[in-house]
């Protein structure tokens, strides 16, 4: 009862309070942007072929200029149109990296929440215990080392270090929630397990995980370009920030403009995520 | 609950963590596809020197065998020889794990020595141009890539500028004895004052890449707890009593945002391990995590195990140690 009539006006607060943040709106047209030109980068990008292997010597190593906004790599090809079509990868990453920390983030977190003291419960917590005992960059470069390093070996990675923190998460606030005299009611009307956690405890929690989520994006981004940055992600001659970025080293100081493009893509977006997030976390009122 | 038990019950709980991450990094590295063997010997290798190979790792035993022998050999202090250097993977740690320790200390460092004075000054002239300027400087140093942070540096303060070294730990022909690994402990030990100068030059660079994210949070924080205590009432009495604002800001506000500060630093050394991959690789650093990352690549079991279980060892340890520091410097909290 109380839910269906509180719900309109607490949306409209959310809307009115996200839009009062002028750095939310930032955030949206940084984020909307990077994502538009993800989607159309086949049509924005100046030279397209050179999102491949393509070759032109006759132009190597060329600074900004006005045919080649961000210069061209040693191979002679153009920046700007990498630049724009490893946004790809980067949001790819982003989507099935959340997908599959969630994916077993969220149902390990209300199994242990729900049932702390079960034998399920305890090995969750235990095995949460354990990854977060190794930071989760460590991880994930352990976790590569018997696989081929390529974007999808880099995703699973991230999501394999990723996963406890949402368990955790999930886990604190079902602590909380199942002491709530609606869980205790449905409880005590004797309503399966599965139902109260999906219907009663689940809506609940989506909030404070949406806005980890968020959060967590400009994270995840910065993990993944430094793993490709390593070595482990989208190998040549696909696009990508963070092996961009490595390969430019080769060239420096003289070339400077192979490593900074591709580094400022993602500082950009990294800064697009993080006002967004916080805009978020403000509007929601979620406390961190 | 009295502090040893307290330390004797927190090392006792960190126990199985640590048996856990032994089995989850042996999992990792040993049911894994690939052949390691196939890539450390190369294509030339015959199907007999593979095998021999294999046998002489114990690569061919049963996995819970080999599980044996790896937690009989850990318990030496032993992980094996690495693929990769040829070398006994213990040998190559004990030379790397002081230079990755000195960054990261070194990154601590300069976390407190920034960071303070600028959250104490951005709390003091609240919205002046020196609190916007570090709100900026907090916002970019988290939002930017580390290893684009150095390569940055490198560009400008070493390339153009010739500030700095762009790599390395230390010049040619510069050397102390090694007594700790530590390049600037060593050298003081030996009063050797331009050795000693030479280290911190070419730690500069590094340990600042390193710090700058946790430079930003610790200036962000301490500003915020002393905006906090600024505003309460017996600090409200000090004034009216006419004590002078310095004495105020350092004998009140800044003892009680010290303990958020602290745990703060605590936190973010997992950070500073994790970010010393791409540092110690931008600034040819010879650290562990340099060598764990070249270990991936190399498909470098051993190695990789190693380095996984060091860092993991570092983590619990700094854990533990920022709860016993918490409590010291705060008296409400009790050990239990």
């Amino acid at each position: 009862m109380t839910k269906e009539t509180s719900r309109p006006t607490s949306r409209a607060r959310f809307v009115r309070r996200f839009l009062q943040n002028p750095l939310s709106l930032v955030g949206v047209m940084i984020v909307g942007g990077v994502v538009v030109l993800a989607l159309f980068a086949p049509w924005i990008a100046p030279y397209p072929e050179d999102a491949g292997a393509s070759v032109h010597f006759d132009r190597a190593l060329q600074p900004p200029n006005s045919a080649h906004w961000f210069g061209t790599d040693e191979v002679g090809r153009d920046i700007f149109s990498r630049v724009l079509f490893a946004a790809r990868p980067a949001l790819v990453f982003v989507v099935v990296v959340l997908a599959l920390a969630l994916g077993i983030g969220v149902p390990t977190g209300l199994i242990a929440g729900y049932r702390p003291d079960s034998i399920l419960g305890r090995i969750i917590l235990r095995v949460t215990d354990i990854f977060l005992a190794v930071p989760p960059l460590a991880l994930a470069l352990a976790f590569t080392v018997a696989l081929q390093p390529d974007l999808l070996t880099a995703m699973v990675a991230v999501s394999f270090a990723w996963w406890p923190w949402y368990t955790r998460l999930v886990y604190g606030e079902v602590l909380r929630i199942r002491k709530e005299p609606f869980v205790e009611a449905a409880v005590a009307l004797g309503q399966k397990d599965s139902l109260i956690m999906l219907r009663h405890i689940l809506p609940n929690v989506v909030s404070p995980v949406l806005v980890k989520a968020t959060l967590d994006i400009s994270f995840i981004i910065l993990l993944g370009s430094s793993l490709s940055f390593l070595g482990i992600g989208a190998q040549e001659p696909t696009p990508d920030w963070g092996a961009m970025v490595a390969r430019g080293r080769l060239y420096l100081p003289e070339a400077w403009w192979l490593t900074t493009m591709p580094g400022t893509a993602i500082f950009v977006t990294v800064i697009g995520f993080n006002l967004l997030g916080d805009a978020l976390r403000d509007a929601l009122d979620v406390r961190q | 609950m009295d502090l040893a038990g307290f330390l004797i019950r927190r090392f006792i709980e960190a126990i199985p963590t640590f048996f856990g991450l032994l089995v989850l990094i042996f999992l990792i590295a040993r049911v894994m596809p690939g052949d390691p063997i196939r890539l450390a010997l190369g294509p030339e290798a015959t199907q007999a020197q593979i095998e021999a190979f294999r046998r002489e790792l114990g690569l061919d035993l049963p996995l819970w065998l080999q599980f044996a022998t790896y937690l009989q050999n850990l318990s030496r202090g032993d992980f094996g020889i690495s693929l990769r250097t040829h070398r006994s993977v213990s040998e190559d740690l004990r030379e790397l794990v002081p230079a990755t320790l000195e960054l990261v200390g070194s990154a601590l460092l300069l976390s407190v020595v920034f960071g303070l004075p600028a959250g104490i000054l951005s709390a003091i002239y609240r919205n002046s141009w020196i609190d916007a300027s570090a709100r900026l400087a907090a916002v970019s140093g988290v939002a930017l890539p580390r290893f684009w942070v150095g390569i940055l540096l490198q560009i400008f303060l070493a390339y153009r500028l010739g500030l700095f070294p762009i790599i390395g730990r230390s010049d040619l022909g510069v050397s102390v004895s090694q007594l700790t690994g530590f390049r600037t402990v060593d050298a003081l030990l030996a009063g050797n004052m331009p050795a000693f100068l030479d280290a911190v030059w070419h730690l500069a660079l590094p340990a600042f890449t390193l710090a700058l994210p946790t430079i930003a949070q610790v200036a962000r924080l301490v500003r915020a707890s002393m905006i906090e205590v600024l505003g309460q009432p017996y600090i409200l009495v000090h004034r009216a009593y006419g004590l002078p604002p310095r004495r105020i800001v350092y004998r009140f506000a800044l003892r009680n945002s010290l303990t958020s500060t602290l745990t703060l630093i605590g936190l973010s050394f997992g950070a500073l391990i994790e970010n010393a991959f791409l540092v110690e690789v931008v600034f040819s650093w010879p650290g562990i995590s340099a060598y764990g990352a070249q270990a991936v690549l190399a498909k470098d079991f051993n190695a990789v195990v190693a380095v996984t279980l060091v860092i993991g060892l570092a983590f619990l340890v700094a854990n533990l140690i920022v709860d016993l520091l918490y409590g010291l410097l705060d008296p409400r909290v009790r050990y239990d």
